[in-house]
């Protein structure tokens, strides 16, 4: 599944990740193009037990998921 | 970075911000004003003549160091990211009412936290209030409120904010007979510009390397459990009340508070505003100025809307005095629930019917 989240504004990334969590997908990646998104994903991703890979690209990050 | 990590650094400038908000009182700012968002704003806003209540006027060099600062901070860091495009117009408007709710309490988030380190309880009931506007306005985020994406722009456009306050620097600096200056009240008082300005530098600089936000702290505890940002406004809150203890600068109880009133409900409610407002912008008014320091031309929106929310208040008699609300200010907040909830009802009843068609 894959989340795109570039250009919303705080809270709204941390948000969509989080139906994605509640849904229990395993796998997903969310794409973010500002730091505090990519920050409050990342940290409510580990809150949740997910791994989470950071790979930069040109619009921003795409932050990898996955439950562990 | 880890999340252990990310606490430490928030502890940290969370304490040096709580230190120099007191250092800042006691070189001359009023009690409890070491930073205020929302009264430097409307000082800013008088100073320039855009209203004309004497006592609070001066071109507060705390917010051009704030601007500036995280400008600095993100350019260094090369996180300065020119955006915008998300509902300006939106945001505006949500930022003038942010504003008067601001003016009906007699401060923002971050004073509001200031006035709690300094033994003023209106604060706390305000944080009640403002608790309860971040709880109904993150019920909208959740149900699918959003006001759109923003989108790269140019350097230009995510610099000009800062431009703009760079030019009141100058004037401020070298033709300040341009600027109204209060003589008596509030505006009167103040730290000496050097200071000011280097304190508003480095909470700038602190507040942008560890987004720190008086409303997402509590937001994110009610949406995620998450306490990472609210540290570092507690510790906001420690650090200045160990310092006000320290200095005399406590002291306990509702009445005789500086620049503050004691009607529970609209300390309440104003600070309601604030919250419901803050948390559909997406962060309070620390959080906007920070942003647009960092080319977010949205919030950049959001300060002009601050500026011009505070220019209303105070030439339509919406803002609060030590003596309470007035009519027109008890009115206006009102009004900003009304016109902020019919904004959000509308965008999220568009955006469910849009999905419904789509089947997603």
């Amino acid at each position: 599944m894959e989340i795109d989240a570039r250009g919303l504004s705080c809270p709204q990334p941390v948000i969509e990740t989080k139906k994605a969590v509640d849904a229990k997908i395993m796998h997903m990646k969310v794409l973010v193009d500002n730091i505090a998104a990519k920050e409050n994903v990342s940290r409510f991703a580990k809150v949740m037990k997910y791994q989470v890979s950071i790979t930069e690209t040109d619009y921003g990050w795409m932050l990898e998921l996955q439950k562990q | 970075m880890n999340i252990l990590k990310e606490k430490k650094s928030l502890m940290i400038a969370g304490t040096i911000t709580g230190m120099i908000s007191v250092v800042l009182v006691l070189l001359g700012n009023p009690a409890n004003m070491g930073f205020c968002i929302a009264c430097f704003y409307r000082d800013i806003a008088g100073a320039v003549s855009l209203h004309s209540a004497s006592v609070v006027q001066y071109a507060r060099p705390e917010i051009i160091g704030l601007l500036l600062g995280s400008l600095l901070i993100s350019v260094v860091r090369t996180e300065f990211k020119p955006r915008g495009g998300s509902s300006p117009v939106f945001r505006f408007v949500i930022s003038f009412f942010v504003m008067i709710g601001a003016l009906v309490f007699l401060g923002c988030p971050f004073r509001m936290v200031l006035r709690l380190a300094g033994g003023d309880l209106n604060a706390l009931i305000a944080l009640f209030g403002f608790v309860a506007g971040i709880i109904a306005g993150s019920v909208l985020l959740n149900r699918g409120f959003t006001l759109g994406r923003s989108y790269k722009q140019s350097t230009i456009e995510g610099g000009t904010i800062s431009g703009m306050f760079l030019a009141l620097l100058f004037i401020l600096l070298f033709i300040p007979s341009l600027l109204k200056f209060s003589t008596s009240g509030p505006g009167s008082l103040h730290a000496p510009i050097l200071f000011s300005l280097i304190g508003g530098l480095a909470v700038g600089a602190l507040a942008q390397r560890n987004r720190f936000c008086m409303a997402g702290g509590i937001r994110d505890v009610f949406l995620f459990k998450d306490f990472t940002l609210l540290t570092g406004l507690v510790m906001v809150f420690v650090a200045a009340l160990v310092m006000n203890l320290v200095t005399g600068n406590f002291m306990l109880g509702f009445e005789g508070q500086s620049v503050a009133h004691t009607n529970w409900l609209w300390n309440f409610l104003g600070m309601a505003l604030v919250g419901y407002g803050s948390v559909l912008l997406g962060g309070c008014p620390l959080r906007q100025t920070i942003l647009a320091g960092e080319g977010n031309s949205d919030s950049a929106m959001s300060v002009l809307g601050m500026l011009a929310g505070a220019a209303f208040s105070h030439n339509f008699s919406l803002a609060s005095s030590p003596k309470g609300p007035t009519i027109g200010g008890q009115v206006a907040t009102i009004m900003g629930f009304v016109v902020i909830t019919m904004i959000a009802l509308t965008i999220i009843y568009k955006k469910n019917k849009k999905e419904a068609v789509h089947g997603n």
